[in-house]
């Protein structure tokens, strides 16, 4: 058994990858991430002179390229940054680095690959098991736990009615999550709990959303325009449908694609739908009485100031 | 509609004669609907193989044939002629016409991993589609997807700079597939971001598009990496049997259909 207290105590100071997305269109999800972590006295150290991990783009190149981009940045957190628990929010890069871990486990050829092309950039080898990547709901549910966050919250969203929406890349495919399915008290890749876990913690109402690991037409946003607005709008109406007020997201790419596809549907289509749409860390640092201006709420594409308003989170 | 309702005549093979007469028996109108029979002669043997060759494609010979890839499938539920287990069925009994009908369907693969997840024999078929698609690129058959383009842009930005810049991969996107800038949904964005952004965050913005982010120290493992891009491109080109001569071939075709949009 791992000790849990030592486990929390290990997470408290966590190399941080944030990814190109959090650096552009997501920046609302980076700023509450470290606002949280603020606010909780828990460490982000950022991955030395990190790259992109490839995102869902260049496996279509190739994907070994993907694996050897995942590797640079786990190489760069263990052998640069000195530590080796690698926390990603965004789940392309939490899938990506895990899919690099397993490939590099499981595959010769990956393992080959990776190492000429890491030996001709001039930088360490990765191997497989010399870090873990963890996803922002690991790390908040470890650290801090359900019962802590009850505790520093006081219910604060109370009331509040939210659908929980974790997308594809945080559960499938399942072989690269060898720590999830494993019971009671982990995550599970059919329906996934850990957002829920964590928002029910500050007070707030999970409605019984049947799209939790859905798909948002995420890696054909531009590409096939039309098919991802179908997608979302379903997404949106199924949360309306549920009686949800809100979206809490964990990925930036769905966070983007709802938020934009929101706007696409109503101007194509004529479809208006009015549930909003935050990063399940602001919705977690309103409810630890962090201003929306410090957790980036107003930096999100799709209006929700008046709404939070509203519902007295501010 | 559910593969179940469809009908298996194609329109175009039902036909109906105004005044036809046969041996001596008239089969003229309505009552004497023909129905063609579909005749395949020319089996593409090559085909699994060649598919099996590009990267997503090595295990398409486990498939028994289930279809718990097309149902579970994010863009069937929404276009069912995307089929996943049929397409699969055509590879591997090598019907090409018969798959060359979808061909302007299979990039559409969303790549949410559900039928990688459902499949109970690891055939992967979210990368059976990939290679499907690249094959199709490569052989000729269509021209680059955008899917492929947008994913070009993307490598591309990564070899160069180590990070992407998502308002560049997006301007670049929509120029390179001739689309205007200004559509009515991206104004939407852009008005809604510019009402309530601090100037600073605009300036970092800013600063990011004209000044693109850069991965300390990237040069060497850019470099890399286009030289691998190369590597694996060439040897995909001669699993294919592609050689210069019918690349330039499918070159000028896909010009021509480009022309002819």
């Amino acid at each position: 058994m791992v000790d849990v207290t030592e486990r929390a105590k290990q997470l408290r100071e966590v190399a941080y990858y944030p990814g190109c997305a959090l650096e552009g269109s997501g920046n609302g999800y980076d700023v509450s991430t470290r606002a949280i972590a603020h606010e909780l006295g828990l460490k982000l150290r950022d991955v030395k002179d990190w790259n992109c991990c490839g995102a869902m783009e260049v496996k279509n190149i190739d994907p070994k390229i993907q694996t050897y981009l995942s590797s640079r940045v786990l190489s760069q957190a263990v052998n640069k940054t000195h530590n080796n628990v690698v926390m990603a929010p965004c789940n392309g890069c939490y899938h990506n680095l895990k899919k690099a871990e397993y490939d590099l486990a499981y595959d010769e050829n990956s393992r080959e690959v990776v190492e000429m092309l890491s030996t001709k950039a001039g930088h360490q080898t990765y191997e497989a098991g010399q870090a873990e990547t963890i996803h922002a709901l690991d790390w908040i549910k470890e650290t801090i736990g359900v019962d802590g966050l009850r505790g520093l919250t006081k219910g604060k969203l109370a009331g509040l009615r939210i659908a929980n929406y974790y997308g594809c890349m945080y559960v499938r495919p399942r072989h690269i999550f060898p720590e999830k399915d494993k019971g009671p008290g982990s995550e599970s890749t059919s329906k996934p709990h850990f957002m829920d876990d964590l928002l029910a913690a500050a007070g707030g109402v999970n409605v019984e959303f049947p799209l939790k690991t859905a798909c948002c037409g995420g890696a054909h946003t531009l590409s096939d325009s039309d098919m991802s607005t179908k997608l979302v709008l379903n997404i949106l109406q199924a949360a309306e449908a549920s009686g949800a007020e809100v979206i809490a997201t964990e990925c930036p790419t769905c966070h983007s694609g709802l938020e934009m596809h929101q706007i696409r549907a109503e101007k194509r289509f004529g479809k208006k739908t009015n549930v909003r749409i935050l990063y399940f860390t602001q919705l977690l640092g309103l409810a630890l009485g962090i201003s929306p201006r410090k957790l980036g709420i107003h930096t999100n594409i799709s209006h929700s100031l008046d709404f939070i308003r509203e519902k007295g989170l501010t | 509609m559910p593969i179940h309702e469809k009908s298996l005549i194609r329109p175009e093979n039902i036909t109906t004669h105004d005044e036809l007469v046969i041996e001596g028996v008239d089969v003229s109108g309505h009552w004497s609907t023909f129905i063609e029979s579909r005749v395949i002669s020319d089996y593409n043997e090559a085909m699994e193989e060649e598919i099996a060759a590009l990267p997503g494609g090595e295990n398409i010979h486990r498939c028994w044939q289930c279809g718990s890839c097309t149902n579970s499938c994010t863009v069937h539920a929404i276009e069912p002629r995307f089929n996943p287990r049929y397409w699969i069925y055509l590879i591997r009994t090598g019907m090409e016409s018969e798959l060359l009908r979808d061909k302007d369907l299979i990039w559409k693969c969303v790549s949410c991993n559900k039928c990688t997840y459902a499949c109970p024999r690891d055939v992967v078929p979210e990368g059976v589609m990939k290679a499907t698609a690249h094959w199709l690129e490569m052989k000729g058959h269509v021209p680059e997807s955008p899917s492929m383009t947008f994913d070009k842009i993307f490598t591309e930005q990564i070899v160069e700079h180590g990070k992407i810049e998502d308002t560049k991969v997006l301007m670049q996107f929509l120029k390179r597939t001739n689309q205007p800038l200004l559509q009515d949904w991206l104004k939407q964005i852009v008005w809604n971001i510019g009402m309530r952004t601090p100037v600073k965050w605009g300036l970092k913005s800013a600063w990011n598009f004209v000044f693109h982010p850069r991965t300390r120290g990237w040069k060497k493992a850019g470099a890399a990496i286009q030289d691998y891009i190369i590597e694996v491109e060439q040897h995909h080109k001669s699993a294919l049997g592609v050689d210069k001569s019918t690349a330039a071939n499918s070159n000028a075709q896909q010009h021509n259909l480009h022309a002819a949009e």
